[in-house]
C-alpha cells in the first residue's frame, strides 16, 4: 500500500461544469481530502430582478443546458404560485410529458456517454465506438428519441419555448402524440438492451456504502413516483412531508469553513438528492419495467451505495417511458383541446419545485403589482449534494487507499460522476483557489 | 492529409451549446472521423495543448478566464465563438445592468467580499480576443454547427444569414405574433434558426443578435401599427441584446 498519495484533479472531466478533487496523504495519514467547485459564478438571482414575470423562465432556463426544461418548469410553477394562476389538466399532463423527455435524455446522456466509459475502462465514449458499436448505437438512438420527444413538447431540445405561465403556447397534434407513443413502445427493447450492457460491467461499480439522508419529492394523492407534483420528503422524516414553500428550512444553506461552496443539510451533516433519493423514497411506485430493472441489478429500497445512483437512473428511464405511454393514451382518449392562456400579473411571492434528473430543485420569486420580479432565489440539486460528496470522500479515501494514487483518483472521479453533477447551475456556487 | 485538431473549451455558461454537439447523435460519429477532437472536458478525459481549431463556449466574467482565453487564442489557428454567451455575452450580461458589488451582495450576502467571488462585467469572446467565426443562438442550432465545421474543413467561408427572423417566419406561413399582442424581436434579429420560437408561438427574444443592418424604420412601423411603444421593444431587447444597446 502506498503511503503517500497526492491527487489534484483540476476540473473533473465528463461532468457538466467545473469541479476539483484534492487529496493529500502523507505516511498513510490523510492531510487533505476536498471536493471543490471553481465554476464561474453567474449571479442569476441578481439578474432576474426587474425582469417581467413572463421572461423569468426564459432567463433561468439558461442556468443549465442539460436540465433547462426542469429549470423552466420550476420557475413557471413559482410564478403561477405567486400569482395564483391555475393550469388546466391537459396542460399539466403535457408538461409532465415534456419533463419526462428530459429525464430520459439526461439519464441516457449520463449513464451512456459519461459513466459507461468508466465501466469499460475507457477515457471517453469515442474509443467505445469500435469496441461496442451496437451498444453505442443503441444509446445514441435512445438519446435521439428523447431529444425528438423534447422537440415535440418543448418546441426544441434545450431551452424550451412552449412553456409560459398559465399553460403552453403550442400543443402537439393527436397524430404527433400517436407517433410518439409508437416510438416509445419501440424504445422499451432498446432500454432493456442498454440495461443488459450496463449489467455486464456492473461489477466495476465500486462497493461502497455510507448511510445518509435521502431527500426528494413525494406524492400521496394519488400515490405516484413523482418528478413534478407533491411535497418534500426524506428518509429521516418518517411519514412527515414539508410543503414546497418551506424549502429553505429543508435546504438550510450554510457556508463551510472547509469549502467555499454553499452546502445544505437537513436532519444530519449532509443529504443526497437525485435518482437514488427518489428511489429510496418511492421505489414501490415505479412502473413494472422500472421495478424489473432495479431487481436485475439487485437495487432495493434503503440502498446506501451512491454509485447505485446510476442504476436508479436506468430504472427511472424505464419508468418514464412506460408511464408516458399510459399518459399519451389518457390524453388521446380525452382528446386534445386548444386552450387560450390569459394571465393578469399581480403582486405576490411564490415557490416552485420539481425533480431535476439530478435531484430536487427549488425556485422562489417575488413580484410587484405590475409583474416585475423584485426577488429571486434558487437552490439546485448539485448544491444540495456537495456536502454529501465531501462526506463520501472522507469515508471512501481510507477504504480505497490501497488502490494507490491512480486507482483512488479514478474511484473518486467515478463517485463525483455518479452524482451526475450539474455544476454550471451556478446559483450559490463560489469560486475556490486552486491548490 | 492530417486531420485538423479541434479542442472545445467552456467558460461561464450553461454548457447547452456543447450539448447540441452531443445532440448531433449519429452525425457526430462522421464528424469525429473527419477531425481529431483532442480536448473536450464535458465529454472526454483526454487533454491536449496542441490544436488547430478552438471552439469557445461561454462568456468571460473573471480576469483569470480572460487570461486563459488569450492563451487558447495564441495556440490555435482558427477560433470559433459558440453560442450566444460567446457571441453576445448571453443572459450573463444581464448582470452588467447592476452595480457589481450590489450583485454579489444580493446573491452571497455577508460573504460577498470573499476574494474568490471576484467578478467583472460580462464580456463576449470577441471583446477579449479576435474571433474568426461566430455560431449564433441560445442554444446553437446543431445543423448550423455541422454546416460551419464542414465549410471550414473544405476551406470555405461559412454563410451566415444576414436577414431577419421574419423572413424565415413568413416562409413558414406563421401568423405574426403581433396579431396576438405579443412583442417579438423577429424584425431586427438575425435569421438562421428557422424561426424556431415564433413557430412555436413564443416571441423571438433575440438570442442570435441583431442583423448587421437592422431596418429600424420598418421595426418602428410595426410598433406603431400595433399601438406599441419603442420602450416596449426596448424591454424585450435586454435578455440578449445588452451588448449592442437598444438601436431603435
Amino acid at each position: 500500500m502506498s503511503k503517500n498519495i497526492s491527487i489534484n484533479v483540476h476540473h473533473v472531466t465528463r461532468v457538466e461544469g467545473h469541479g476539483n478533487i484534492v487529496v493529500n496523504v502523507k505516511e498513510g495519514k490523510i492531510e487533505k481530502c476536498e471536493w471543490q467547485v471553481p465554476e464561474a459564478p453567474r449571479f442569476f438571482e441578481a439578474m432576474v430582478r426587474g425582469r417581467r414575470y413572463d421572461d423569468i423562465q426564459t432567463i433561468v432556463s439558461r442556468i443549465c443546458g442539460i436540465c433547462s426544461i426542469t429549470h423552466s418548469l420550476a420557475a413557471t410553477k413559482a410564478v403561477e404560485d405567486a400569482m395564483g394562476i391555475k393550469v388546466s389538466e391537459q396542460a399539466d399532463k403535457l408538461r409532465i410529458l415534456m419533463h419526462y423527455s428530459e429525464q430520459l435524455q439526461s439519464h441516457t446522456l449520463h449513464v451512456g456517454y459519461l459513466v459507461a466509459p468508466d465501466l469499460f475502462n475507457a477515457p471517453s465514449v469515442v474509443p467505445l465506438v469500435p469496441k461496442a458499436p451496437d451498444a453505442v448505437k443503441t444509446i445514441i438512438r435512445v438519446h435521439r428519441i428523447a431529444n425528438t420527444w423534447s422537440d415535440l413538447l418543448a418546441g426544441r431540445t434545450t431551452h424550451p419555448v412552449t412553456l409560459i405561465p398559465g399553460g403552453l403556447t403550442k400543443i402537439p397534434t393527436e397524430q404527433e402524440l400517436r407517433e410518439l407513443k409508437k416510438t416509445l413502445e419501440a424504445t422499451v427493447k432498446d432500454l432493456v438492451a442498454i440495461c443488459e450492457v450496463v449489467h455486464s460491467v456492473a461489477g466495476n461499480l465500486p462497493k461502497f456504502e455510507r448511510e445518509t439522508e435521502y431527500v426528494s419529492l413525494k406524492m400521496t394523492n394519488p400515490p405516484t413516483y413523482t418528478f413534478y407534483h407533491g411535497d418534500i420528503t426524506s428518509t429521516d422524516n418518517g411519514d412527515g412531508l414539508a410543503p414546497i414553500r418551506d424549502w429553505q428550512k429543508v435546504a438550510n444553506e450554510y457556508m463551510s469553513a472547509q469549502s467555499t461552496a454553499k452546502w445544505c443539510k437537513w436532519h444530519r451533516d449532509s443529504y443526497m438528492v437525485g435518482a437514488l433519493a427518489r428511489f429510496n423514497n418511492n421505489a414501490e411506485l415505479l412502473s413494472p419495467l422500472g421495478k424489473k430493472v432495479a431487481e436485475m441489478f439487485g437495487l432495493k429500497k434503503g440502498n446506501t451505495n451512491p454509485f447505485m445512483n446510476n442504476i436508479a437512473q436506468l430504472a427511472e428511464a424505464a419508468h418514464v417511458v412506460e408511464t408516458s405511454i399510459r399518459m399519451i393514451d389518457e390524453l388521446l382518449t380525452k382528446g386534445l383541446t386548444q386552450e387560450k392562456v390569459k394571465v393578469s400579473p399581480r403582486a405576490g411571492c411564490g415557490s416552485g419545485c420539481v425533480e431535476a434528473p439530478r435531484g430536487i430543485l427549488f425556485h422562489t420569486y417575488e413580484f410587484d403589482k405590475s409583474g416585475n420580479c423584485v426577488y429571486g432565489n434558487m437552490c439546485i440539486p448539485t448544491n444540495q449534494n456537495h456536502a454529501n460528496i465531501q462526506k463520501d470522500f472522507e469515508k471512501l479515501v481510507p477504504q480505497f487507499m490501497h488502490l494507490g494514487q491512480e486507482g483512488l483518483r479514478q474511484t473518486m472521479e467515478m463517485l463525483v460522476r455518479a452524482y451526475d453533477p450539474c455544476i454550471s447551475c451556478s446559483t450559490h456556487f463560489l469560486n475556490v483557489e486552486f491548490v | 492529409m492530417t486531420k485538423p485538431r479541434v479542442a472545445i473549451f467552456d467558460f461561464a455558461c450553461c454548457e447547452g451549446c456543447q450539448l447540441q454537439i452531443v445532440n448531433m447523435e449519429e452525425e457526430i460519429l462522421d464528424l469525429i472521423g473527419a477531425v481529431d477532437v483532442v480536448e473536450w472536458r464535458e465529454a472526454m478525459s483526454e487533454q491536449n495543448r496542441e490544436y488547430d481549431i478552438a471552439i469557445i463556449e461561454g462568456s468571460i466574467t473573471r480576469p483569470e478566464d480572460a487570461k486563459r482565453l488569450e492563451i487558447i487564442r495564441s495556440r490555435c489557428k482558427i477560433l470559433i465563438a459558440l453560442g450566444a454567451c460567446a457571441t453576445l455575452g448571453g443572459v450573463n450580461k444581464l448582470k452588467n445592468n447592476f452595480d457589481l458589488n450590489e450583485v454579489k451582495r444580493c446573491v452571497y450576502g455577508k460573504d460577498a467580499d470573499m476574494p474568490h467571488l471576484e467578478t467583472m462585467p460580462t464580456k463576449a469572446v470577441h471583446e477579449v480576443v479576435d474571433v474568426d467565426f461566430k455560431i449564433h443562438g441560445c442554444p446553437i442550432d446543431r445543423k448550423e454547427f455541422g454546416m460551419v465545421i464542414r465549410a471550414l474543413l473544405l476551406g470555405k467561408k461559412p454563410m451566415v444569414p444576414d436577414y431577419p427572423v421574419c423572413v424565415e417566419c413568413k416562409a413558414k406561413e406563421n401568423v405574426c405574433l403581433y396579431e396576438y399582442d405579443k412583442i417579438c424581436l423577429g424584425p431586427i434579429i438575425r435569421a438562421g434558426c428557422g424561426a424556431r420560437c415564433p413557430s412555436n408561438g413564443f416571441r423571438c427574444f433575440g438570442c442570435r443578435g441583431y442583423v448587421d443592418h437592422p431596418n429600424v424604420d420598418a421595426a418602428r412601423e410595426v410598433m406603431d401599427k400595433y399601438g406599441l411603444t419603442v420602450e416596449d421593444l426596448r424591454q424585450k431587447m435586454v435578455l440578449f441584446g445588452c451588448e449592442q444597446g437598444p438601436t431603435v
